[in-house]
């Protein structure tokens, strides 16, 4: 009988193989082999030759060659031993069937217990075989368990189970005569949880730790298993049901891996990054890839921008030249095509659909009725909008995988120790400079920790760095003075043209100049403060934050005062161009003489116009970023480029070694190269709106400033020399984006809302405030009752209690993570301690014993003992003790005492005292004798 | 995406991107890049998965790798026998541990297994010191090589058995900041 139930498994093994082969070939011969091995062998024999090679699969490492057949082995064993284990296994823990489905070869377990559904009905004779089989497998899954002792976590406790079962299984055959149901619903339960369990395998395979061959075989036989039992799952009802859900989840697999597939292949630049990665490491790659990250949310709102605004109105706006904001006026017309007028964003340019003034306030456009005017209010807030949940959702995810939680100094060295190297450094030149700052790091560290600072004239120090504080802040406020000087003339000239390419230029030399001199020259007041270099960048940083923001506000408001002014014009020029246009009617009609004829529309060239104070502020911004985008083009290309070849071909006719003396070649400045970007990126966000083509410049830039600045960095600089860490600060970098991003929303955000409109040019034309073209949507093209929501809507007494309500949650929020963060800190604490314990009553064998000794040298003489000979090789872990008593507590010592009493109990405790005398150990006290009696740990 | 190649089945590729963290292409990438290493041994057709290993010199000898100091490390641990000789799956099996996407926990226990020199399970003493002379071409003194390995242990020696096992490591490792950008070779 213990043969049929072998035989029946060796059918299920077959039936299985037939199958595989249908999916897999590459394994055909070694299965073959198998089949042969469990053809020949038979019943119990089968099932020990099959553990063996179970066995093998256990430790792979040693014979993987064996590793298939054992796999395959257990498969055939499963049926067997589920056909013993199975008639107590449904009030048996079903859990534990879950992680022997990790171990392969459970796959056809369920089968070898179903398929026998019809003919279940087997004598006790046979039930003894299997149990008999069960129990010799059990001893072998102890041999199992022994040989993955070492295998890792968690794999002895699944062994542990695994052989509970067999235990029981092996057990149970005497009393096992219960119905064997062939789908109950705890079958179905158990079935479906099994299914889901290989799902989630299938799901999770690449987060295990295997190697791949098993990695392969597991994912094999999990597929099969899902595939072979999905469809059995459910029953009538539900059955098409799940069929359907089974079958779109696995097209929504599939779509999803496609479309992973898809968008990795899109993202651009990999190759570039990666090059780069290996010649200077993570720091330097992480500019580029927040360049591309920004280029990306560029291209974002370059769609919005163009697909949504510009198109549009380029296609189905009217033509260039039919109403007045869309013409050259006629003063201008001469110079309009000069290319020095273009540059300058005037003439042509002015008057183009880059530009705020150029769009009509028609309130719907073309055949499509597209309500320009609502379009265009809405992407300037869906800019911000998208920009702000982008900003925020990166930090949320950076900070998520960032995940250093630890503080500093907790793992100082071991971090040193294991984090140090940049398995991105594919080069030799950097690796050697990674070495050594690693060396040195090493060496600062140590001495940091041998000596806590000394700390000599702290005073000349203190003095030094608030001058140096001092100093930086004059240079802030001369630089915020400068450019507001500047703005103010700028806005004189404006009103001459005798003005020389410098003169017109002026605003933005300055300030690019500014931004180029500051941050060296803080840099070299830095020196002066003698910060550790971590600091010093950190200042560093934040002064140039300062400075750039200062420059931009003083720009900004300068630009108000411009804009005020402007608009105090404009409302004289409204008058005046009304009564031109008055004018011109009455001189026709005079001049005609025939008061019926409409006059001809006046030629649009020649209507008096109000200043658009928006397209200023548009021009102005895509000025700066233009001449941005030049000086930093201009500074990499003197600065690095024309540097590196002067020293690269000067040194062979130089008094000195340029290479590795005073000029040398130029290192990537990161943290500058950050910052640039994000002002640059402020500077977009604020003049997005005034200057729709401003956001395609910006594309642009960065699209060209990827190439050139990857070409430069490769071409022309050096590793660094100290290779600091980028991964932390990304986040910060992150951070200050969202800054800037938070204070270039304000000032567009306060035009919009409080500043009426030019009356002459834009889509906001005639309106008395830009967001009124809202609620003319709302009253027009919504129906009544929208109208109405929204008035409720828009009334303080809901807003109020709204905004009370978001405070309370943010009140809340914040105090629910304080708590958290106080428990963090205190579980922290609790596990210091529990450590430092530890380590002090273990610990004391080498750490204290300087101390301990010493101190073993004052007790003796002080218990007045007869000078016994003591041990020399004390033991020191009892000796730990004496010495906190001596420090301390005197009932310790009584504690102490005992215990040392009772260690004496035992006999062999006197041995010690044969052996040669030390001398601290002269005079032991009576216990102390006893002390030596343990030997040492 | 039905281009022709003829290196995989579809089934194989489909089994490769569920072990491993990779998109189809970047698994033909890393491919070309395996048989680049020596084309008159990597046959062009692995649909029959034949049994091919590169020597471990012409595994070190990656850009990638070469300048690594725990190359040959790197290589035997993620070798089947354990002597730095790859098979195709091996290769992908690393450079998928070490992609961007896998996650910190996985990265954690290969870098253990890379740092435990011995294969003894724990990153005891002697290992530290390898590390650290290999980190540093050897230009620490013996003290202070002494110095910083005892203040290893003490810092991130959990249940102060005198080594650091898996857990001790994970412990300390998932709180560094440095360690997945630094843990990390893009392909």
């Amino acid at each position: 009988m213990p043969r049929k139930g072998a035989v029946q498994a060796d059918d299920v093994s077959v039936d299985i193989d037939d199958e595989q082969s249908d999916s897999d070939d590459g394994t055909t011969k070694r299965r073959a082999n198998r089949r042969q091995a469990g053809g020949g062998r038979g019943g119990g024999g089968g099932a020990k030759g099959r553990g063996r090679g179970k066995k093998a699969e256990s430790d792979e490492e040693e014979e993987e060659d064996e590793a298939p057949k054992g796999r395959r082995g257990a498969q055939n064993k499963r049926p067997a031993k589920k056909r013993g284990g199975k008639k107590d296994d449904d009030d048996d823990d079903s859990e534990e069937e879950a992680p022997k489905n990790k171990r392969g070869g459970a796959a056809n377990k369920r089968k070898g217990g179903k398929g026998r559904g019809g003919d279940d009905e087997d004598s006790p004779a046979e039930k003894g075989g299997k149990g008999r089989k069960g129990g010799k497998k059990g001893g072998k899954e102890e041999e199992d368990s022994k040989g993955k002792k070492g295998d890792g976590k968690g794999k002895d406790e699944k062994n542990k189970k695994k052989k509970k079962k067999d235990d029981s299984s092996s057990d149970s055959n005497s009393n096992s005569d219960e119905e064997e149901d062939s789908m109950s619903e705890g079958e179905m339960a158990r079935l479906m949880e099994e299914v889901e369990e290989k799902k989630k395998l299938i799901a999770n395979i690449r987060n295990k730790p295997w190697r791949m061959k098993r990695r392969l075989v597991l994912l094999r036989e999990a597929q099969q298993f899902v595939d072979k039992f999905e469809g059995a799952l459910g029953k009538g009802k539900g059955r098409k049901w799940y069929a359907y859900k089974v079958m779109m989840t696995k097209k929504w697999i599939k779509f999803q891996r496609d479309f992973e597939n898809f968008r990795t292949a899109c993202i651009p630049w990999e190759r570039k990054i990666k090059e780069v990665e290996s010649h200077f490491g993570s720091s330097v790659a992480s500019y580029f890839i927040f360049l591309r990250w920004m280029y990306g949310m560029n291209l974002v709102l370059f769609g919005l921008t163009f697909g949504l605004v510009v198109m549009p109105e380029v296609l189905m706006g009217l033509p260039y030249g039919s109403i007045p904001r869309k013409t050259v006026p006629r003063a201008e017309q001469d110079t309009a095509q000069d290319y020095a007028v273009l540059m300058d964003f005037n003439g042509y340019c002015k008057y183009s659909v880059l530009f705020y003034g150029y769009y009509n306030d028609q309130r719907t456009i073309g055949l499509l009725k597209f309500r320009l005017p609502l379009a265009y209010l809405m992407v300037g807030i869906g800019t911000f909008g998208y920009s702000l949940m982008l900003v925020i959702r990166t930090m949320a995810k950076n900070a998520d995988v960032g995940g250093g939680d630890g503080d500093e100094g907790e793992f100082t060295f071991a971090w040193k120790m294991f984090t140090s190297w940049d398995y991105l450094i594919g080069n030799a030149e950097t690796a050697d400079n990674k070495y050594a700052s690693i060396t040195t790091s090493f060496k600062e560290s140590i001495v940091d920790e041998q000596e806590n600072q000394k700390d000599e004239n702290i005073h000349l120090r203190r003095f030094l760095r608030v001058l140096a504080n001092f100093l930086i802040t004059c240079s802030l406020g001369g630089s915020g003075y400068l450019i507001y000087f500047v703005v103010k003339r700028s806005q004189d000239f404006a009103t001459r043209d005798d003005l020389s390419w410098y003169e017109k230029n002026e605003l933005e030399l300055i300030m690019s100049l500014l931004g180029l001199v500051c941050p060296p020259l803080f840099e070299t007041i830095a020196e002066l403060e003698d910060y550790h270099p971590r600091i010093a960048l950190k200042w560093q940083l934040g002064r140039i934050f300062a400075l750039f923001l200062g420059n931009l506000y003083t720009f900004l408001f300068a630009l108000f005062d411009e804009v005020n002014t402007k608009l105090e014009e404009e409302q004289s020029i409204k008058n005046a161009s009304i009564w031109a246009m008055k004018e011109y009617y009455a001189n026709f009609s005079r001049l005609v003489n025939d008061s019926e004829s409409t006059p001809p529309p006046m030629n649009p060239a020649d209507v008096i116009r109000g200043p658009c104070w928006e397209t200023a502020v548009g021009i102005e911004f895509v000025k700066l970023t233009v001449s941005d985008i030049q000086v930093t083009y201009l500074t990499i290309l003197i600065g690095d480029f024309a540097r590196a070849v002067i020293v690269r071909f000067l040194n062979y006719c130089w008094c000195w070694d340029l290479e590795a003396g005073f000029p040398s070649y130029g290192e990537f400045d990161i943290s500058g190269n950050v910052l640039g970007l994000v002002f640059n990126q402020g500077m977009i966000w604020m003049g997005a709106f005034y200057a729709p083509g401003l956001v395609g410049i910006n594309v642009l830039r960065l699209l060209s400033s990827m190439y050139y600045q990857c070409w430069a960095v490769m071409a022309t600089n050096v590793p660094h020399e100290r290779v600091f860490k980028a991964s932390k600060s990304n986040n910060f970098y992150m951070g200050l984006l969202l800054l800037v991003l938070f204070l270039s929303l304000l000032p567009v955000v306060y035009t919009i809302m409080s500043l009426p409109p030019s009356f002459d040019c834009g889509p906001f034309s005639g309106k008395e405030k830009m967001f009124d073209v809202i609620m003319e949507t709302i009253d027009l093209d919504l129906p009544a009752f929208m109208g109405t929501l929204f008035s409720y809507a828009a009334n303080p007494g809901l807003i109020i209690p709204a905004v009370l309500l978001m405070v309370l949650a943010i009140y809340y929020l914040n105090s629910v993570s304080e708590a958290y963060q106080n428990s963090n800190m205190e579980l922290k604490k609790k596990m210091q301690m529990a450590r430092d314990e530890e380590k002090n009553r273990r610990n004391n064998t080498d750490s204290t014993n300087q101390v301990m000794k010493d101190l073993e040298d004052l007790l003796p003489n002080r218990s007045l003992a007869p000078p016994a000979p003591p041990e020399p090789e004390k033991p020191p872990e009892p000796e730990g003790k004496p010495t906190k008593t001596r420090g301390g507590a005197a009932g310790k010592g009584v504690d102490l005492q005992k215990d040392v009493s009772l260690a004496s109990s035992n006999p062999n405790a006197r041995e010690p005292v044969t052996r040669a005398p030390g001398a601290r150990g002269r005079g032991q006290p009576p216990g102390g004798r006893g002390r030596g009696g343990p030997p040492p740990r | 995406m039905g281009n022709k190649q003829s290196i995989f089945t579809a089934q194989q590729l489909d089994a490769y991107q569920d072990c491993t963290y990779f998109t189809r292409k970047e698994i033909l990438r890393l491919f070309y890049r395996y048989r680049d290493l020596a084309p008159q041994l990597v046959p062009l057709d692995y649909t029959k998965q034949p049994d091919v290993k590169l020597p471990y010199e012409l595994i070190g000898s990656m850009p990638e790798l070469k300048d690594n100091p725990f190359r040959q490390r790197i290589a035997e641990v993620f070798s089947e026998d354990g002597e730095g000789n790859m098979s195709l799956d091996d290769f992908l099996d690393m450079f998928s541990v070490l992609s961007e996407m896998a996650p910190r926990d996985l990265k954690a226990y290969y870098a253990f297994k890379i740092y435990d020199f011995n294969n003894d399970d724990f990153i005891c003493k002697s290992d530290l010191e390898k590390t650290l002379n290999k980190l540093t071409r050897s230009e620490l003194t013996e003290d202070e090589v002494k110095m910083v390995c005892e203040k290893v242990m003490d810092e991130a020696d959990l249940d102060n058995d005198g080594r650091l096992s898996l857990e001790d490591f994970q412990h300390m490792i998932v709180r560094a900041p440095d360690f997945l950008s630094t843990f990390h070779i893009r392909i």
